[in-house]
């Protein structure tokens, strides 16, 4: 612990973590998490990286960031503005120079800060003079020097030598705030244990960077921030794309099912394959599929054969999948489809996060083709999320869209770890033998499910299609049994009203306004209520994470408010969903399409002025 | 999976209760029976079959099978075959499947089948149109061929399907054709054994909006002479006469007469199915009237790894050493911390 060091004490502070793609800008955001989370922070996290992996280096195209919001109570988002930004280039102050408070402390990388490099991110020649940034703290670190010389004995080439630049930055941080360096060095450790020179490397650049920081007057005084209180229990950080994975593989134990994925790689939902494939030691059978198309195809066809399965993908993968989907509804067949929703329409903004896929998810395909629709609102709720999305699906038979976003998929949180005997069972309505002869399309009365019969079970031989059918599983073009078909496949779906929970509300239960959305801004939601709660205003706030079918105390809830703000990363389709659902109320819309979350205070400016208007 | 179960099968024991809707004359009634057939020979009980088709006529195949069936949608039912046979290896599965939707809309999906060896049968009917959109080109109807939607004729090279299996690492390929149900059960019964992707195309007669498109090749009278039925391990002699004979000339294959020349059956080449280099396969399998007589049999049935299988056992291997057993092992695997 730094000593003979003044000491200033914070509640929370967003930090930023900036530079080239290839400047490693992720991995020391993601080390200095996983150090704050060990302290007992409570915190969370949001990289931003552009589409290209390796974008031309120096320009503000290939900024690569990391934010991360610390703090001694909840913290439910990475923050709007920064306390701390560290840019290893020029353009690093360029892409974030809006996004910094007017007292934070920048450190930048000051051999960095040269002639082509000033040129590529606009400069003419001081960076923090023309961004008008003089309010703020700024250290020009001469980090690339110092790692040079640091490791200038040391035999790694000059390249090797450079990419040491994060943890030396990473080091100063680590003064900065108080931090212990030894799981950071752990890290290293382990990961390079093959190539202990490379561990040697980093851990002296990290130490560099720690005592150098505590030797400039500048990052003096010191920084404290006390662990938060937290539930007590085991935790982890956890991603919105792994939480999204493990929540499929707790269902599948829970439902005593295998569990199959069908992919096809794409922004930003890839990862979510990519943990499924690496866990073959839980028996996933993971199938990287030629398109979308057969991504989805080869789930129904495992669904078919009994397992539980799923596919993940993003919005224009989905578009592909819509077909199959309606496939799905009319085969009646349980299948998962989460659709990690990016900056849209087409190709878009790949890697960006944004929610206008909603309207694709709940109406994108042919027919009267109703489907379950779940969206999560955290990262590490997409656990519980994934694990209700596959609970309705194989208890009611039905295809489930489960909506998260680059947002939710790529930001982290400390997590407390739950015990699978803790989770709620999963019954799949095998067909038995009181269903002989078999039926396909007999349904029980209550939620009017059909039952699943699996192929190799003897006497229960049928055939399923995308074919209009009979309770019999003939095809049949009668008018009436058509009708009768769509209006049952409609309200099977309408039935799983009676297994998702009430809408909460946060807040008084009545008042002026009621601050609503879906999925992943809950965060800023909940944050901007409460914000304005204690600046006197009479708002509430809820968010849905059942859109189709909508919670049954909607329209209770929305008639105790005076007015209703939608807030979404899209035009308005939630709030226009709304419209269709309940009539009866109007609604304020508060958007935002640029790719990024909204801000606190966009939300907040919104609802006053909703307030007043 | 072919077992010797004693299964006392008969083709009916395969018949569905659904009155099949085909044409009156139309081939697909033959490969039905040919498939039924084959069935009740194998000697798999009958809740293990799982019939996959896509969309056009030969894809209600499925409603006819008194097995587990799933008529899809066009194109896609190599992929959720792929998914059946993937999640359970022990079903024996069966992609039903026609030239538009296994060729056309469906083309990727069966590259990419065959490419990975699934172990699935693929029965491909070849009858060169769309009929049930009423008799639209498709992608192997002949240059030039007239049609509701070519009606100054197609300006499209036909494909051929061998061709496509052979390059896409195709391990089976066989060829039968409708009218001939004891070739074709003796195909479907080599493709079922086959472990592996096994693309059996039938040429299959549409009766009413391409009749008699292979009648030049499969009419009773000169069928002899224009193809030729390839048995493994014979020499590849046809003919009404059986009076010739396939050779390797330099790079290409010549029809030759027995007699002429000294030539005798010695010096005909003899069929290798089982030959790995695709080279001559290919060259069988592209064989085309009149410059040679059509292929017919099982024209490449090599060995291979199948996909289902290497499948299975990597997750058995990875789990034999893995750590994480279950869920509870993998929530608390990693950096956790507690606390109090």
């Amino acid at each position: 612990m730094a000593s003979n060091s003044n000491v200033i004490k914070r509640d929370e502070v967003v930090i930023r973590f900036s530079g080239d793609s290839g400047d490693g800008m992720q991995l020391a955001g993601t080390l200095f998490s996983d150090t704050a989370a060990l302290f007992g922070n409570d915190l969370s996290t949001f990289p931003d990286f552009p589409a290209e992996i390796r974008a031309p280096q120096g320009t503000v195209g290939g900024v690569s960031g990391f934010q991360i919001h610390l703090g001694c109570s909840k913290i439910k988002t990475p923050g709007d503005y920064a306390d701390v930004l560290v840019a290893m280039n020029p353009a690093a102050i360029k892409a974030n120079a809006k996004w910094v408070r007017p007292d934070a402390i920048i450190i930048f990388d000051k051999d960095n800060f040269t002639g082509k490099n000033l040129e590529m991110a606009g400069y003419i020649a001081d960076p923090v003079a023309e961004e008008k940034l003089e309010t703020c703290n700024v250290v020009a670190a001469p980090i690339s020097s110092m790692v040079k010389e640091a490791l200038k004995d040391f035999g790694l080439d000059a390249k090797l030598v450079l990419r040491t630049k994060n943890m030396f930055a990473l080091g100063m941080l680590y003064r900065l705030f108080d931090r212990k360096l030894n799981y950071t060095e752990q890290y290293f450790d382990t990961k390079f244990v093959n190539k202990p020179e490379i561990a040697e490397a980093n851990k002296i650049a990290l130490r560099k960077g720690y005592h150098y920081a505590g030797t400039i007057e500048a990052l003096n005084p010191v920084i404290r921030i006390k662990p938060a209180q937290i539930t007590p229990g085991r935790y982890r950080n956890i991603c919105g794309n792994t939480a999204t994975a493990w929540g499929f593989l707790a269902a599948a134990e829970k439902a005593g099912l295998k569990f199959f994925i069908g992919s096809y790689p794409i922004t930003p939902a890839s990862g979510i394959l990519e943990e499924l494939a690496a866990r073959k030691d839980l028996g996933v059978k993971s199938f990287q599929a030629e398109d979308e198309i057969a991504s989805i195809c080869a789930a129904l066809g495992a669904s078919f054969a009994g397992y539980l399965a799923a596919t993940s993908t993003s919005g224009p993968g989905l578009a592909l999948m819509s077909e199959a989907i309606g496939l799905a509804v009319m085969a009646e067949l349980p299948v998962v489809i989460v659709d990690v929703q990016r900056g849209g329409p087409s190709t878009g903004l790949p890697t960006k996060t944004e929610q206008s896929d909603l309207l694709q998810a709940l109406y994108g395909r042919n027919g009267e083709s109703p489907v379950v629709v779940i969206a999560a609102s955290a990262p590490a709720n997409c656990f519980s999320y994934a694990f209700t999305a596959a609970k309705i699906a194989v208890e009611h038979m039905t295809p489930v869209i489960l909506l998260t976003d680059a947002y939710l998929a790529n930001g982290s949180e400390p997590w407390k770890i739950p015990a699978i005997k803790d989770l709620p069972e999963i019954k799949p309505p095998y067909a038995d033998k009181n269903d002989l002869p078999f039926m396909p399309y007999k349904r029980d009365c209550e939620k009017l499910v059909r039952s699943w019969a699996v192929p190799g079970t003897p006497g229960f031989e049928h055939r399923i299609g995308g074919l209009e059918k009979t309770i019999k599983g003939t095809v049949s073009y009668i008018p009436e049994n058509h009708e009768q078909m769509v209006k049952t496949r409609a309200d099977k779906v309408a039935r799983v009203a009676d297994d998702i929970p009430d809408l909460l509300v946060f807040g008084e239960k009545q008042g002026d306004l009621l601050l609503t959305g879906w999925g992943g801004t809950e965060g800023y939601l909940m944050t901007a209520a409460s914000e304005l709660q204690a600046e006197g205003y009479n708002v509430s706030q809820t968010c849905f994470n059942f859109i189709n079918p909508l919670p049954k105390n909607v329209r209770e809830v929305f008639s105790k408010f005076k007015k209703i703000a939608v807030a979404e990363l899209n035009l308005g389709q939630f709030a226009d969903y709304l419209r269709i659902k309940f009539p009866e109320f109007s609604y304020y819309k508060i958007n935002k399409v640029q790719g990024m979350p909204f801000t606190i205070k966009e939300i907040k400016d919104n609802c006053i002025k909703i307030l007043k208007g | 999976m072919v077992e010797n179960l004693h299964l006392n099968y008969t083709p009916k024991d395969f018949k569905s209760d659904q009155e099949v809707r085909w044409c009156p004359g139309c081939g697909n009634h033959a490969v039905l029976n040919a498939i039924q057939k084959t069935l009740s020979e194998l000697g798999i009980p009958k809740e293990r079959f799982a019939f996959i088709s896509g969309i056009g006529c030969s894809s209600r195949l499925p409603y006819y099978m008194n097995t587990y069936g799933f008529h899809s949608i066009h194109g896609r039912a190599a992929a959720i075959a792929t998914g059946v046979k993937t999640a359970n290896p022990q079903l024996s599965v069966w992609n039903i499947t026609g030239d538009g939707d296994a060729l056309a809309i469906g083309g990727n999906h069966f590259i990419h089948a065959v490419r990975r060896n699934i172990d699935i049968n693929i029965i491909l009917f070849n009858n060169a149109i769309y009929g049930l959109t009423k008799g639209q080109y498709s992608p192997t109807s002949e240059k030039g061929f007239v049609t509701r939607t070519s009606p100054f004729g197609t300006i499209e090279e036909p494909c051929l399907v061998g061709e496509i299996v052979i390059g896409a690492k195709g391990k089976f390929f066989a060829r039968t054709f409708d009218a001939n149900v004891e070739l074709s059960t003796r195909i479907f019964t080599e493709a079922a054994k086959h472990k592996g992707a096994s693309v059996v195309e039938v040429l299959q007669n549409c009766v009413i909006y391409n009749d008699g498109v292979y009648d030049e090749i499969t009419n009773k009278e000169v069928r002899d002479d224009r193809t030729i039925i390839l048995k493994h391990g014979e020499p590849m002699i046809f003919g009404k006469n059986n009076d010739k004979g396939l050779m390797l000339e330099g790079m290409k294959l010549k029809i030759v007469r027995l007699g002429e020349n000294n030539i005798t059956e010695k010096d005909l080449l003899v069929h290798d199915s089982g030959e790995p280099d695709p080279g001559i396969h290919y060259m069988l399998a592209n064989m085309r009237y009149p410059d040679y007589p059509l292929a017919l049999g099982v024209i490449r049935s090599v060995e291979g790894n199948t996909y289902e299988t290497d499948m299975e056992e990597q997750i058995s291997k990875v789990r034999k050493t893995a750590k994480i057993k279950c869920m509870d092992d993998l929530l608390t695997s990693g950096l956790t911390w507690i606390v109090d």
